[in-house]
C-alpha cells in the first residue's frame, strides 16, 4: 500500500518538456484520481498473475494429468505410446500385486503408531516443559533436534544403530552371530517396528513443540482457580488444561495424518521400502523412476493415495468450514 | 540451444563443410549432410571439432581412466571430447527424458535388452559404419551382444567382467578344499565347509540386485542358454516346471547361505569373505574393490559356476559388459564416429585397464600382458564361452525386473516354501508389463 505515495511524484513528471515515451502514464492526472498507476497494476497483475499460472500448471495440471494417466500404459516415451487401457491398471493393482495391500497396511500401522505413542509422549513432555523446571531450554533443544534434521539424515544415523552385522544394537548384545541373529533391516516383522522408533523418535519433538505453543495459550487464571478449587494436578489436566488444548489437538491430528501419508524419506534410505517395509509413496517411486518407467501404472498408486488424502481431508475441511459459518 | 557452441559463431558455414568433407568418408557424410540440413540455421553453428559425451562414470577410478581415453583420443585426431558425467544412478534413473531430451551426442551405457530397448524406441543411431571398421577387433560373442533387435550395431563395447563363485586360496588350502565342478560336489563343499564353522556362501540382497545374479547362474546351468533368453524376453513362463527346478535347486543349498540376507549390503557380505569368515561368494570381479589389502587381495581367487546338467555343461558365462551409444540426433556425426571407432580399438581399451584393474577388456586384440592373474583367469573364462548373458536386469525388461522380480527373489529367499506362490504371482504380473507397450 505504500508504494502509491511513494510513485505519486512520477506521473507529475512525465508531462514534463519533451518527448516522454517512457511514461505510460501520462494521462492518468486529467483523469479521475486512479489509486493505482498502470506500472502497479502491471506489477500486481505480475505478482498475481505468475504464481497463480505456475501454481496450475505445476499443481494443477499434473495432478489431472496424474489420475488421466492412471488410465493409460505409458513408458514415458514420446507422447504416441500413451495407450489407453481403462481400470486395467486398478484392477492389476489390487488383485494381482503382491505389494499393494502390505503397503496400504504399513501406511495405516504408521498413523495409528504415531498417533498412540509419540504424539502422547510430546504432549507429555510438552507439560512437564512447560512447568519451567530447570533446563527446559536445554531439554527442549535436545528433543526438538530431530525434527530440524532431514529425514534423510536420520535415516543413515538409525542404519548404522539397525546395521545387523556391524550396527549398535547386534553388537551390544552379540546377535550378529550365525544362529542367534537378528535381522533388524531384512526381517518382515521387525524392520517396520524399527523404522517406527526412528520415525517416532522425530515425531515427538514436533509434538512437543506444537503442545508447548498450545500450552502458552491456556489460561493461567484457569489453573489457579482449580487449584484453589483443590483439583490435583491430574485432575486440572485432564478437565482444565486439556479441554482448552482443543484446536492444538486438531492440528496435531491432522499434521499427524498428512505425516503417515506421506512418509517416505526414512524407508527409502533404510531399505528402500523392500520386505516389509512397503508404502505406497515408495511404489509410486518404484513404478515412475528408472530407465523404462510403467508411468501409468505408477500414477494409478498416486491416485489411490490422492483419494486417501481427500478422503481423510475433505472432512476435516467440512468440519472447519462448520464451525466458522457458526462463529 | 546449440547456437551458444562457444567457438562456433567464428567458423563460417562452408568451410565446416568442407572440413567435415575431410574428415568423413562417404558413408559418414551422407549420413552427416542431412542431419545438417536438419537443424536449420544452427546446425552450422555445431562444433566440429567437439564431441559430446554423456557418461555415468561418476566414481574416481573408471572416471580417471576414461578421462585419459579421451586425452588420447583428442591428441590423436584434435577432436575434444565434451564429458558431461552424471552421478551413476541419477543417470539411469533419468536416462529416459535424457534420450528424449538434448543428449550428448555419445553416451555410456550397457549392452543387451537395456540397449536394444532405446534402440527400437529410435532413441538411438545405428552404428554399422564404425562396426566396418572395429569389427575385427571383437569376437563374435561380442559382435552379437552389440546388435539391436533390427540386426544392425548400436554399441561399442568397451570392457567386460564374469560372474563366478569367489574364494581364497588360503583358505581352501588350510582346510584342503578343492574346487567343485558339479552340483553335487558344490553341496558337499558347502556341507563341509559348515562342519568347519564357515559360512559356506556369503551373501547380501540388500540392493535386490545380487539374487538375480544367483537365480541366473542356476537357470542357465539347468536349463541352457536359449531357456535364459526366452524366460528373459517375456516368453517362456515363470510357472514352467523348468523354473521351478532352478528354486529347487536354490532351495537346496539356500541354508548355507548367510543368514539375514535381505538386510545386508553385498558390501558387507564381501567382508566376510575378505575376513575369512565365508568360504565362498557369488559375485561379480567388482567384489576385488572390497580386498583393500594388496595381499588379500592376491589370495582372491575364483570358479565358474559347477555344472548342473552336463549337456550344458559350463559353457554359458555371465559377463556384463558396459560401452557407448550414438543419440538419435548427434551434433557432431562424423566427430562421434571418429570418437566410437577409437573407442573400439584396442588401444583405448588398454589405456582403461590400466587404470581399472577390476575389469576386462571386451575386444580380444588387447594386449594381456598387463594383466593380474584374476584379470587373466576373467579373460580366459569370457573368451572361452559359448554363450554369454548380460545379467537378469540387463537381458529383461528393466521395469519388470525392479519393479517383479527383486521384491519376489528377496521374497523368495526370505520364505524358500513359498516358491509355488511366488512364481505364479511373477507370472500374473509379467503378462500385464510384457503385453504393455
Amino acid at each position: 500500500m505504500t508504494a502509491t505515495p511513494a510513485k505519486a511524484p512520477e506521473p507529475a513528471t512525465s508531462p514534463a518538456p519533451g518527448p516522454a515515451p517512457t511514461s505510460p502514464t501520462a494521462k492518468a492526472p486529467h483523469g479521475h484520481r486512479r489509486l493505482l498507476t498502470r506500472r502497479d497494476r502491471v506489477t500486481l497483475g505480475l505478482m498475481a498473475g505468475v504464481p497463480t499460472i505456475l501454481h496450475v500448471a505445476l499443481v494443477w495440471l499434473t495432478a489431472l494429468a496424474s489420475i488421466a494417466l492412471a488410465f493409460t500404459t505409458w513408458d514415458g516415451i514420446g507422447f504416441d505410446s500413451i495407450t489407453w487401457v481403462g481400470l486395467q491398471n486398478f484392477r492389476e493393482l489390487f488383485t494381482s500385486n503382491p505389494q499393494f495391500w502390505p503397503a496400504v497396511e504399513h501406511n495405516v500401522i504408521w498413523f495409528v503408531v504415531l498417533i498412540l505413542l509419540p504424539t502422547p509422549f510430546g504432549l507429555f513432555l510438552a507439560v512437564q516443559l512447560d512447568k519451567k523446571i530447570r533446563f527446559s531450554r536445554v531439554y527442549q533443544t535436545a528433543f526438538f533436534l530431530p525434527v530440524v534434521m532431514s529425514l534423510a539424515v536420520i535415516g543413515f544415523v538409525w542404519q548404522l544403530i539397525y546395521n545387523p552385522d556391524t550396527g549398535l544394537i547386534n553388537s551390544l548384545i552379540g546377535a550378529n552371530k550365525p544362529g542367534h541373529y537378528i535381522d533388524w533391516i531384512g526381517d518382515p516383522d521387525l524392520n517396520l517396528w524399527a523404522i517406527l522408533i526412528a520415525a517416532s523418535w522425530r515425531h515427538a519433538g514436533y509434538m512437543m513443540i506444537l503442545y508447548l505453543a498450545g500450552l502458552k495459550s491456556v489460561d493461567p487464571a484457569l489453573r489457579e482457580a482449580s487449584a484453589l478449587d483443590g483439583a490435583s494436578e491430574w485432575q486440572t489436566f485432564k478437565n482444565v488444561v486439556f479441554p482448552t488444548l482443543r484446536p492444538t489437538n486438531t492440528v496435531v491430528l491432522v499434521v499427524t495424518i498428512i505425516e503417515a501419508l506421506r512418509a517416505f524419506d526414512l524407508v527409502f534410505v533404510f531399505n528402500k521400502g523392500a520386505q516389509g517395509t512397503e508404502l505406497l509413496s515408495i511404489l509410486v517411486t518404484n513404478n515412475i523412476i528408472g530407465e523404462s518407467s510403467r508411468i501409468g501404472y505408477g500414477s494409478a498408486i498416486a491416485v489411490v493415495l490422492l483419494v486417501i488424502s481427500l478422503a481423510v481431508i475433505i472432512p476435516y475441511l467440512i468440519a472447519t468450514f462448520r464451525k466458522e459459518r457458526r462463529a | 540451444m546449440h547456437d551458444l557452441s562457444p567457438s562456433g559463431f567464428s567458423l563460417p558455414a562452408p568451410s565446416r563443410r568442407t572440413l567435415l568433407r575431410g574428415m568423413g568418408g562417404a558413408a559418414l557424410l551422407g549420413a552427416g549432410i542431412p542431419l545438417l540440413s536438419a537443424c536449420g540455421g544452427s546446425g552450422s553453428s555445431a562444433d566440429p571439432k567437439t564431441v559430446s559425451l554423456g557418461s555415468n562414470s561418476s566414481d574416481a577410478v573408471p572416471k580417471k581412466a576414461f578421462a585419459e581415453i579421451y586425452a588420447a583420443f583428442t591428441k590423436k585426431s584434435g577432436i575434444k571430447v565434451d564429458v558431461n558425467t552424471k552421478d551413476h544412478n541419477t543417470f539411469q534413473e533419468q536416462i529416459n527424458s535424457y534420450l528424449q531430451g538434448t543428449p550428448d551426442d555419445v553416451f555410456t551405457w550397457f549392452a543387451g535388452y537395456r540397449m536394444q530397448f532405446f534402440a527400437s524406441k529410435k532413441l538411438a543411431t545405428p552404428i554399422d559404419d564404425v562396426w566396418q571398421k572395429i569389427g575385427g577387433n571383437f569376437p563374435e560373442a561380442m559382435q552379437k551382444l552389440s546388435k539391436g533387435e533390427d540386426g544392425k550395431y548400436y554399441f561399442v563395447p568397451l570392457y567386460t567382467y564374469p560372474w563366478a563363485v569367489f574364494y581364497r586360496k588360503s583358505v581352501f588350502d588350510q582346510h584342503g578344499y578343492k574346487v567343485p565342478t558339479t552340483w553335487d560336489d558344490f553341496v558337499a563343499l558347502c556341507k563341509r565347509m559348515q562342519k568347519d564353522g564357515l559360512v559356506p556362501i556369503a551373501f547380501g540382497d540388500k540392493d535386490a540386485w545380487p539374487a538375480m545374479g544367483t537365480f541366473d547362474q542356476i537357470n542357465f546351468r539347468t536349463n541352457g542358454y536359449d531357456f535364459h533368453v526366452e524366460l528373459m524376453a517375456g516368453k517362456a513362463s515363470w510357472t514352467d516346471p523348468k523354473v521351478r527346478k532352478v528354486f529347487d535347486h536354490w532351495s537346496e543349498i539356500l541354508p548355507y547361505h548367510q543368514e539375514g540376507a535381505v538386510g545386508r549390503t553385498w558390501q558387507d557380505a564381501a567382508q566376510t569373505l575378505v575376513a575369512k569368515k565365508a568360504g565362498m561368494y557369488l559375485l561379480g570381479t567388482f567384489v576385488g574393490q572390497q580386498f583393500t589389502d594388496k595381499a588379500d587381495l592376491d589370495d582372491l581367487d575364483f570358479f565358474a559356476f559347477p555344472e548342473i546338467d552336463p549337456q550344458f555343461g559350463q559353457d554359458t558365462v555371465e559377463a556384463p559388459t558396459d560401452g557407448f551409444m550414438l543419440s538419435k540426433a548427434p551434433k557432431n556425426r562424423a566427430g562421434a564416429a571418429k570418437l566410437l571407432e577409437y573407442l573400439g580399438t584396442p588401444e583405448a581399451e588398454q589405456i582403461y585397464l590400466k587404470a581399472d584393474s577390476s575389469v576386462v577388456a571386451a575386444s580380444t586384440k588387447a594386449d594381456t600382458s598387463s594383466y593380474t592373474a584374476l584379470q587373466k583367469k576373467s579373460f580366459e573364462m569370457i573368451s572361452g564361452a559359448k554363450s554369454l548373458t548380460q545379467f537378469m536386469d540387463r537381458d529383461s525388461r528393466p521395469d519388470f525386473t525392479s519393479t517383479v522380480m527383486q521384491p519376489a527373489l528377496q521374497n523368495f529367499v526370505r520364505n524358500p516354501k513359498n516358491v509355488d506362490s511366488i512364481l505364479s504371482s511373477i507370472e500374473r504380473q509379467k503378462k500385464t508389463i510384457f503385453a504393455s507397450s
